[in-house]
C-alpha cells in the first residue's frame, strides 16, 4: 500500500510539476540571468555585468519600491482592523449569513480589477456618482479624493480585501469556544481574550492573510494607474516602463528580481510556518 | 460565550455595508453604461441603450470576446486535468514529496501577475515562441492551475480512502479505480474548480497584459482605454463582462441543484 500511495504521489503531481518548471521557475531563472546582461539587449548571449542594478540605486528606483512597500503595509495594517470583526462574525456568529457574505464576496473576484477600480473613478471623480449627485441636491460641489496616495491606499484594500478576510476567517474559526469561554470564566477581560487567546491562536490565518494582501499589494500596478493618476510610481509600473517604453529587458529584469527576492522571502517564510493539512481540513 | 443580540445586529449591518461597498463601483459602472452623453456626468440627464447597440455590431468587440473565450476555454479544461491529478497528489496520496509539492503549489498565488506575465515574455523569446493567445493560456495556467488543485484538494481531504481500497482489493486496476471511484468523488470539488478557472481567467488582466501579443482579451483593451483614450463603450462592456460571468454563476447553481434533485430522486426510487 505505502509503495503504490509512493508511485501514485509522484505520477499525479508529475503535470503540475511540469507546468510550473516550464512556465513559471524557469522563466525567473530567464529573469535572472537577464538582470546581468549591459543595457537594452534582447539576448542573453551577452558579457555580464551589473549595471542595471547600479541604475536601480543611482536613478532612485528605490523610491517606487519604498512607495509600493510602504502602501502595501498601509493597506494590509488597514485589512487586519477592517476585516477581523467580520472574519470573526463569519466563523463564530453569522450562520447561513456566512454563506451569503462569502458567494457575495467571491463573485465580486470574478468581475475583473480593473472594472471595479474604474468603477471607483465613475464614483469619486468630480461629477461622478456621489459629488455630481451631492452637489445636484445641495449646490455645493467638493474636490475629488481621486490622484493622490491615500486613494491607492484605499483602491489597495478595496481590491485585496477578500484575500485577508478568507484566510482571518478560516483562521478564527480554528480558535477553540471553550478555550475562550474558560477565559472568560477565569475573569479575563474582552482584550485580554482578543490578545492572549484569540490572536495567538488564530496565528496560522492572520499570517496567511496579511502575507497575501501585503505580497499582492506590493506587486500591485492598476490601483496607483487607475484611481493614482501616477501621483506615486509603484515597482510594478517601473518594471512595466522598462519593458514597454524603456525597450531596456536588463533594467526591467533588475528591477523585477528585487522585487521578486523581497515577495519571495516573505512568501517562503510564510508558507512554511503554515500547516496546510490543519487548515484545508484534514479529517484523517 | 454566545454574541449578544445587539452585537449580532452590529456585525450584520456591517456585513451588509460590506457587500455594499464592494459592488458600489460596479452600480456606477452600470449608471456610465445607459448614459447617452458621450462624456459622462451624473446625475446621468439622458438614458439610453445605444452603447449597448453599438458594441453588439462591433467587430472589434467580438473579436475581443472571442480571444477571451478561447483563452478561458482552454484554460479550465486544462487546468481542470492537472487539478485533478495535482489534488491527489496534495491531499490524497502520501508520498515522500508531498510537503515540498503543497509549497511549491503556492508560489505563483503569492507572485506579483505583471512581474510573472513579464517573465513569461523574456521566456517564450528566448526560446523563439512569438506571443498569441496560445502564450497567455500558458500564462493563465500557472496561476490558475494552482487554484484550481486547491480547490479540488479540499474536497480530496474529504473523502474515505477505503473507498479505493475496496474497490482495489474487489480487482479494478488503478485506472479503473481513478475512474469509476475516485473522479465520481471529486465531482463536485471539479465543479466549483471549474467554476473558478474560467472567471479568473475571463476576468484576468495582469497576465494577459504582455503575454497575447497581437491579440488581445476584453480586459486587457478595457485597461488600455481606461489609462489612455477613453471610450463610452468601456462601462458598456465592463457590464456585459460582468453580466456573462454572473449568468454563468447562476448556470452553474442551476445544474449543481438539478444533480443533487436528480440524485435524491433516484435514491428515493431505491
Amino acid at each position: 500500500m505505502k509503495s503504490l500511495d509512493q508511485k501514485l504521489g509522484l505520477f499525479s503531481a508529475l503535470p503540475v510539476v511540469a507546468l510550473l518548471g516550464l512556465a513559471f521557475l524557469a522563466p525567473l531563472v530567464v529573469v535572472a540571468l537577464f538582470s546581468i546582461m549591459p543595457a537594452k539587449v534582447f539576448s542573453l548571449a551577452n558579457t555580464p555585468d551589473f549595471s542595471a542594478y547600479a541604475v536601480f540605486v543611482q536613478q532612485g528606483y528605490y523610491k517606487s519600491l519604498l512607495w509600493s512597500l510602504g502602501m502595501a503595509l498601509a493597506s494590509t495594517a488597514i485589512l487586519l482592523v477592517v476585516c477581523w470583526p467580520l472574519a470573526y462574525a463569519m466563523a463564530k456568529v453569522f450562520k447561513s449569513f456566512t454563506l451569503v457574505l462569502t458567494i457575495a464576496i467571491v463573485m465580486s473576484l470574478f468581475v475583473s480589477e480593473n472594472i471595479r477600480l474604474f468603477g471607483w473613478v465613475l464614483t469619486l471623480m468630480k461629477g461622478g456618482l456621489i459629488e455630481g449627485h451631492f452637489r445636484a441636491l445641495t449646490g455645493i460641489g467638493f474636490d475629488s479624493p481621486l490622484y493622490g496616495v491615500p486613494i491607492i491606499v484605499f483602491g489597495l484594500v478595496y481590491v485585496y480585501l477578500p484575500f485577508m478576510l478568507f484566510p482571518l476567517a478560516q483562521g478564527i474559526a480554528m480558535v477553540p469556544d471553550d478555550t475562550r469561554q474558560a477565559a472568560y470564566d477565569l475573569g479575563a477581560s474582552r482584550w485580554q481574550v482578543l490578545w492572549q487567546i484569540e490572536i495567538p491562536l488564530a496565528a496560522p490565518g492572520i499570517v496567511v492573510g496579511s502575507l497575501l494582501s501585503f505580497v499582492l499589494a506590493a506587486g500591485a500596478l492598476a490601483e496607483s494607474k487607475i484611481l493614482g493618476g501616477q501621483a506615486v510610481i509603484a515597482i510594478a509600473d517601473d518594471i512595466e516602463t522598462a519593458f514597454t517604453f524603456g525597450q531596456n529587458w536588463p533594467l526591467g529584469s533588475a528591477l523585477s528580481m528585487v522585487l521578486i527576492v523581497i515577495i519571495g522571502t516573505l512568501a517562503l517564510f510564510g508558507i512554511s510556518k503554515v500547516d496546510l493539512d490543519a487548515i484545508m481540513g484534514r479529517k484523517r | 460565550m454566545k454574541a449578544s443580540r445587539l452585537t449580532r445586529n452590529v456585525l450584520f449591518v456591517y456585513g451588509i455595508l460590506m457587500i455594499a461597498f464592494l459592488y458600489l463601483p460596479l452600480v456606477s459602472v452600470g449608471f456610465a453604461s445607459v448614459s447617452q452623453a458621450r462624456y459622462l456626468s451624473f446625475p446621468i440627464r439622458r438614458y439610453s441603450t445605444k452603447w449597448y447597440g453599438e458594441a453588439f455590431e462591433s467587430s472589434t468587440v467580438s473579436e475581443l470576446l472571442l480571444t477571451s473565450l478561447s483563452v478561458a476555454v482552454v484554460v479550465t479544461i486544462v487546468s481542470l486535468v492537472f487539478a485533478f491529478f495535482g489534488a491527489l497528489a496534495f491531499a490524497r496520496y502520501q508520498w515522500r514529496f508531498r510537503n515540498v509539492f503543497q509549497k511549491l503549489i503556492l508560489l505563483p498565488i503569492f507572485f506579483p501577475q505583471t512581474v510573472l506575465g513579464l517573465a513569461l515574455l523574456m521566456w517564450f523569446n528566448s526560446l523563439g515562441i512569438i506571443p498569441t493567445w496560445k502564450t497567455a493560456v500558458v500564462a493563465h495556467l500557472v496561476w490558475i492551475t494552482p487554484i484550481a488543485t486547491l480547490i479540488v484538494a479540499i474536497r480530496a481531504y474529504s473523502f474515505d480512502p477505503a473507498l479505493e481500497e475496496a474497490a482495489r482489493d474487489m480487482g479494478a486496476g488503478t485506472l479503473t479505480v481513478l475512474r469509476e471511484i475516485t473522479l465520481p468523488l471529486l465531482m463536485p470539488g471539479l465543479v466549483s474548480a471549474g467554476l473558478f478557472a474560467f472567471l479568473l481567467s475571463w476576468g484576468n488582466f495582469p497576465l494577459s497584459l504582455f503575454t497575447t501579443g497581437a491579440d488581445s482579451t476584453l480586459p486587457e483593451w478595457l485597461y488600455a482605454k481606461m489609462v489612455s483614450g477613453y471610450s463610452p463603450l468601456v462601462p458598456t462592456l465592463g457590464i456585459m463582462s460582468v453580466v456573462g460571468s454572473f449568468l454563468l454563476i447562476l448556470f452553474a447553481f442551476a445544474l449543481v441543484w438539478l444533480m443533487r434533485a436528480n440524485k435524491e430522486a433516484r435514491t428515493a426510487q431505491d
